[in-house]
């Protein structure tokens, strides 16, 4: 029990800087474009998305094939992770503006 | 109005299939019109408090308020539609067999709809609200003004009814004696694909592993954001790309309410000791 007790710390002691150390990758949705539109993404480890919302309307960042999806409201920012990802392009969009799309860029 | 016509369908289809399903789940039961419109009353009354403290809860749990939110709808839904089929598997086919007696009045009053009830003013509460901030960020942006707003959301809402409509429709045209066992199985597969769901959110918290982010790819057969793989989405949790952590949420809900029903069920089905039609019986 008691060895069952230190694993468990020592498994958080070790998980708990590895988070603070996810990569970030910001995304801006400015004038119903994802700037950049292509966004680099490193490959093999768990990323969080900073996405800021520049715009004067509600967004709704989304990625089907991700299975991501997350309200930005006007003018504010929020973030989320993803992967880690195999290599290759995944489409990203705003759910609420369709025609806004962009590539998160795995390499 | 028409990319608003479309956005507002896209949402309400969801929610209008679940109350569609559920209408034909509970045929015969006393007072569902009743239990399922205060459902989606209650929804929609959730759905404009979700919105306006949105930010509020977007800002909670280190940001990922709207992902715990949105996830702990989900399971609280499939623990509703779980409770509901896990009765039904004990009650059902006495329900059917004696669908045209009054007696049955008094016996479906047990039903749970409350748990259908509670289902559906979730699934309209989690669509709705995002409705109501899409049209809300329009009316901000000064896109197209109110009347086409407005135009626009009525068409789209009374597309996704239709959808719903459509549904409860094709359902109740089934026998009424095979109509609960083919209900059960489609609240079944909803169950376990809004568990997918929720999964789905939990993981983009970071509060789950992806466990692979996209195990196979069937988008060239069928893409998610085309109208079928919506409807399918929903229905049967049908995902093009899922991740291994929403295979293993929705394998897990089919195995514990599938073995609940087949648990309860089984009662059920020694009670009576006439097995000679057995052969068509594709409940359990």
């Amino acid at each position: 029990m008691r060895s069952l007790l230190v694993a468990a710390l020592l498994a958080f002691g070790l998980a708990a800087p590895a988070v603070a150390d996810d990569p970030v990758v910001t995304i801006t949705l400015r004038d119903h474009q994802f700037v950049p539109a292509e966004v680099p993404v490193p490959a093999g480890v768990k990323v969080k998305l900073l996405i800021k919302n520049e715009q004067q309307v509600t967004s709704e960042f989304e990625s089907t094939s991700l299975h991501r999806e997350k309200i930005v409201g006007a003018g504010t920012e929020t973030s989320l992770y993803v992967g880690p990802l195999e290599p290759g392009s995944y489409e990203i969009f705003d759910d609420f503006n369709r025609a806004t799309r962009g590539h998160l860029v795995v390499k | 109005m028409l990319p608003t016509a479309i956005i507002v369908f896209r949402e309400v289809l969801e929610a209008a299939l679940i109350v569609g399903i559920v209408m034909a789940a509970s045929r015969g039961a006393l007072r569902r019109g009743l239990w399922v419109s205060g459902g989606i009353a209650a929804g929609v009354l959730g759905a404009c408090l979700v919105a306006v403290f949105a930010e509020a809860i977007a800002a909670s749990a280190q940001g990922m308020g709207q992902e715990l939110f949105d996830a702990a709808i989900l399971f609280a839904a499939v623990g509703m539609l779980g409770w509901h089929n896990v009765w039904m598997s004990r009650h059902g086919r006495e329900l059917a067999t004696h669908a045209n007696r009054l007696g049955n009045d008094v016996r479906s009053g047990a039903r749970p709809l409350w748990a259908l009830a509670f289902a559906v003013a979730l699934a309209v509460l989690r669509e709705g609200s995002e409705i109501v901030l899409f049209l809300y960020g329009i009316a901000l942006g000064g896109n197209g003004g109110p009347v086409a707003m407005g135009v626009g959301g009525l068409i789209g809402l009374a597309l996704g009814v239709a959808a719903g409509t459509a549904i409860y429709w094709g359902l109740v045209s089934i026998p009424m004696r095979l109509l609960f066992a083919v209900t059960s199985w489609l609240v079944l597969l909803l169950a376990a694909g809004l568990a997918s769901q929720g999964a789905a959110f939990l993981m983009q918290a970071d509060w789950l592993p992806a466990l692979g982010s996209n195990l196979w790819d069937t988008s060239f057969l069928l893409s998610e954001q085309s109208l079928p793989g919506r409807v399918l989405h929903t229905l049967i949790g049908y995902t093009a790309q899922p991740a291994g952590i929403q295979l293993v949420f929705y394998l897990a809900t089919l195995l514990v309410i599938g073995g609940l029903m087949r648990l309860v069920g089984a009662g059920e089905r020694t009670a009576p000791a006439k097995r000679d039609g057995s052969a068509v019986s594709p409940a359990e």
